[in-house]
């Protein structure tokens, strides 16, 4: 296991931020920790790296014990959201920091730093100042220096979180790639259920303090364990008694078996999908449709069509 | 009694990159070019102030400089290296330089213990931080001569000492570098010190290689304003000094001059003092210049 | 980053930051007050209620009122000018305003006397001929004041004024609001907290000055001994009285302090 977090409890003053909470992470996989922020998701990485101490349970990484093991003997890498850059060291020097603390030979500093900035591509920005980096590059030269001390585990809070969405997209492929080439059991702390979906081989949905669901992403998304998890993944409608997906609903035009009666009240196009709003007894159902299917049924506000679960719809009972 | 320190702060980059804390230069501050030419009213206010100024500062200065160097460089010099003046010079320098060295020490730590720690009565001490600025300056003196002169309760007889004279610079120079610093330190995100201890720095590397070369400005500064506050302090000394020959600090030699009726050798060591203080505010601002250029 | 630095060495400096500031300002600090109160209300009462103590009460209330009064109007338009004009001599002019807190205040009486005294200044004939005393009085005192405290107001108001821009005067501009209206309804609302802070400062400077008024005053008892010289008086000659008034002196600057930390938060808001 590469890392297995057993029983943490942890409290800031009056509110709960873990609650007994048991995380496995296999060695080599890339995992996300996905949640809404204030969920527990950070704290629980925080307590992994060693930079926040649990008030119970205990942490291995690498199958060794490391609670109460401070930070700087654990042998992590920490990818802070706001890059947390060596502000009056040059980007050679920030990767370099951790070598130098370590006492390595100076050749052996400069052939690894000069490895790491070309896997980040910054080996032209070498001399640079932070200050003289974008944002994008600035986390790469995090990203770099994390990787340095070869570290066991690589943990990451938000990394992209302080980058805009185009920026953000490339380092996220990016980051797929490097973990693809690398294989150091990585975490990363993301409320971006898009982003947890596209390059993580695991997830792990943190909500309140505790652990939702663990599985792999298409797991979770068509098997959530439970409405939170179904809403926080992607858009829930309700059908009847059922929570639904919008894009699981199937539009009929005649009474089937299971189906509900419906009256469409509103059609909006966004580009190529179109967006039925409907009436059906006491609930109000939204169906996302391709602008095919929409046309195929002739629908027209005020009409009357029936609707139920797609065969294979991923459904809850609504409470 | 004011610091600004906003010359010293580290800026943050003016890219939008760093979304966490915009800084102050980043936003619609006054540009050079936004400001308008002098009008009518502003220029008569310009005026007035330039004259007020000319004969508030700019002409008392120049007279003590004139007076000073009256009798030609033979009889300034001659002035201001008598045994006396000159004893009372090296002893100011010395403790003024002393006391910017212990404060830049504890003003550092007691910085980074307001900043970084939380503890029962903290806001007490942060009101205490600022008594110094606050107090008359005489009353510090009769303050702390009361408990380390010569009815101390505590047994402690610093009266007519040089202890006693170092014990009333630091009092009025303690808020100096912690008022400095503590900004600083505040910007400083403690997510820079945890990746460093991720890294492997222990907590004394982390602060070295991290913590202090970030927080340097702002110390020198701090330990300047004190050096040059200490250079002048007065009243703090007169009571706790005893004013004999070997305890006597320049502002007392001066002070001394002017009360036997010697203006010019008061003038002669008063210059020797202001060019001290103009040598360390240039000193200063070169500094400055420096470390805002490294970023 | 309860284990990034290990709890002894949080306590250890904690221990040694508190301790510092304790020994050197708040026990001194207290021996004094307890030494003021120690002889019961009455000996208080009538240690600070002599003729000499209520004409040095007085006359630093003057001295200090008019300077800082001085001292905000001259603080207000030197910020003014800074934040919102371009001329030659701005940079000197940002320069000089700090030159004074620098300076021992034992010169700037020199300097004062240098230039205003009947028999030793450079403008002594004038002013003796014309029969305006300036040096050991009221004129004298004031001059010496202003001078200590001359940045303070500046200080506060400049940086609150430069980041606040010109926006909003542009757009009162626009609007048809005339200097006046501007300077009422936009730039005061503006800086009213920092001004505040300023003027509390200068006036806890003001009351304390020393060394500078001892110079120019001719510190005598009953005419141009102000507070603080009376205090020196006292404490030098053992007479009793002096932890008295320190007392007092003490307490404004402790309601000085108290203000401003309630101003302070105001103003970052």
């Amino acid at each position: 296991m590469g890392i297995s977090a057993q029983h943490i409890y942890k409290q800031f003053g009056d509110f709960v931020a873990l609650d007994d909470v048991n995380l496995e992470v296999p060695s080599g996989q890339l995992t996300a920790l996905l949640g809404p922020s204030g969920g527990g998701k950070s704290t629980l990485l925080r307590i992994v790296g060693g930079l926040d101490d649990a008030d119970s349970g205990t942490v291995f990484i690498d199958d060794v014990e490391a609670t109460g093991v401070p930070a700087q003997r654990r042998n992590v890498g920490f990818v802070f959201q706001h890059y947390a850059a060596f502000k009056h060291l040059s980007v050679y020097r920030n990767v370099a920091f951790g070598l130098e603390i370590r006492k390595r030979p100076k050749d052996e500093i400069r052939r690894r730093v000069q490895e790491l900035l070309e896997l980040v591509h910054l080996e032209k920005f070498a001399d640079r100042l932070p200050s003289q980096l974008s944002g994008g590059q600035r986390q790469r030269m995090a990203l770099a220096r994390a990787l340095a001390v070869e570290p066991k585990v690589l943990l990451l809070d938000e990394p992209f979180g302080a980058l805009d969405s185009k920026v953000r997209k490339e380092l996220r492929d990016w980051l797929r790639r490097l973990h693809d080439e690398m294989h150091v059991t990585t975490v990363f702390v993301t409320h971006d259920q898009e982003e947890a979906l596209e390059v993580s081989d695991s997830l792990v949905v943190i909500n309140n303090g505790r652990i939702e669901q663990v599985g792999s992403p298409n797991e979770i998304y068509d098997h959530p364990a439970n409405d939170f998890v179904m809403g926080f993944l992607g858009p829930v409608t309700r059908l009847g008694a059922h929570l639904v997906r919008p894009h699981d609903i199937e539009v009929l035009t005649s009474d089937s078996s299971g189906s509900i009666q419906a009256k469409i009240t509103r059609l909006t196009r966004i580009g190529f999908e179109v967006r039925a709003e409907f009436e059906a007894g006491d609930s109000q159902p939204w169906v996302q449709l391709t602008r095919g299917q929409a046309d195929g049924l002739d629908l027209v506000e005020g009409s009357v069509v029936w609707l139920r679960p797609a065969r294979d719809a991923s459904t809850l009972a609504a409470d | 009694m004011t610091v600004t320190v906003a010359e010293v702060a580290p800026t943050g980059p003016p890219d939008a990159g760093n979304s966490r804390r915009p800084s102050r230069r980043t936003r619609a501050a006054a540009r050079n070019s936004d400001r308008a030419p002098l009008g009518a009213v502003s220029g008569t206010g310009l005026g007035v102030i330039v004259i007020w100024l000319s004969l508030l500062v700019l002409l008392p200065l120049a007279a003590v400089v004139v007076k000073g160097s009256a009798g030609g460089f033979s009889g300034f010099w001659h002035a201001s290296t008598s045994k006396e003046a000159l004893s009372a010079i090296r002893l100011t320098v010395l403790c003024a330089l002393a006391v910017s060295v212990i404060n830049a020490v504890m003003g550092t730590l007691i910085a980074w213990v307001l900043v970084r720690d939380s503890f029962w009565g903290k806001r007490i001490i942060e009101v205490l931080i600022d008594i110094p600025f606050a107090l008359p300056t005489i009353v510090a003196g009769l303050v702390l001569n009361s408990l380390y002169g010569p009815h101390s309760p505590v047994g402690v007889n610093w009266y007519a000492s040089r202890p006693g004279i170092l014990v009333a610079l630091l009092f009025v120079t303690l808020p100096f570098v912690v008022r400095t610093v503590e900004p600083v330190l505040l910007a400083l995100e403690t997510d820079v010190e945890e990746a460093a201890a991720s890294l492997g720095a222990s907590p004394m590397t982390t602060f070295r290689r991290i913590v202090l070369p970030a927080i340097t400005p702002a110390i020198v500064s701090g330990a300047a304003l004190a050096f040059g506050r200490a250079m002048g302090e007065y009243g703090s000394v007169v009571l706790i000094s005893g004013q004999l020959p070997h305890t006597e600090v320049a502002s007392q030699y001066i002070y001394s001059q002017i009360e036997n009726g010697s203006l010019s050798g008061a003038s002669a060591t008063a210059t020797v003092l202001l060019l001290i203080s103009v040598l360390v505010l240039a000193g200063l601002s070169l500094f400055r210049r420096w470390a805002g250029r490294r970023g | 980053m309860a284990s990034v630095r290990s709890r002894g060495t949080r306590r250890g400096l904690r221990l040694v930051a508190v301790a510092y500031v304790l020994v050197l300002v708040a026990v001194p600090v207290g021996v004094v007050a307890w030494r003021a109160i120690d002889q019961g209300a009455a000996t208080f009462w009538s240690s600070i209620s002599g003729p000499d103590a209520v004409h040095a009460f007085q006359l630093t209330g003057e001295v200090a009122g008019i300077a800082v009064v001085i001292n905000t109007v001259f603080g207000v338009t030197v910020a003014l000018l800074l934040a919102r004009y371009r001329f030659i001599g701005r940079g000197a002019l940002n320069l000089l305003v700090d030159v004074p807190v620098s300076i021992s205040p034992i010169i700037v009486g020199l300097a004062l006397i240098l230039v205003f005294g009947w028999t030793t200044g450079w403008f002594g004939h004038g002013l003796q001929n014309a029969g305006i005393q300036i040096i050991f009085a009221t004129p004298g005192m004031v001059l010496a004041t202003v001078f200590v405290s001359l940045p303070l107001v500046v200080r506060e108001v400049l940086p609150v004024l430069e980041e606040a821009g010109l926006d909003q005067e542009l757009a009162a501009r626009s609007l048809g609001a005339n200097a006046l209206q501007r300077l009422r309804r936009i730039t005061l609302p503006t800086i009213r907290w920092a001004l505040a802070y300023g003027v509390v400062l200068s006036v806890a400077r003001c009351l304390g000055e020393f060394g500078a008024v001892r110079v120019v005053s001719g510190n005598v008892s009953g005419s141009t001994q102000t507070l603080t010289l009376l205090v020196d008086e006292r404490a030098e000659q053992f007479e009793p009285g002096a932890y008295q008034m320190s007392v007092i002196l003490i307490a404004v600057a402790a309601l000085c302090i108290i203000a401003i930390s309630l101003v302070r938060p105001a103003e970052e808001k």
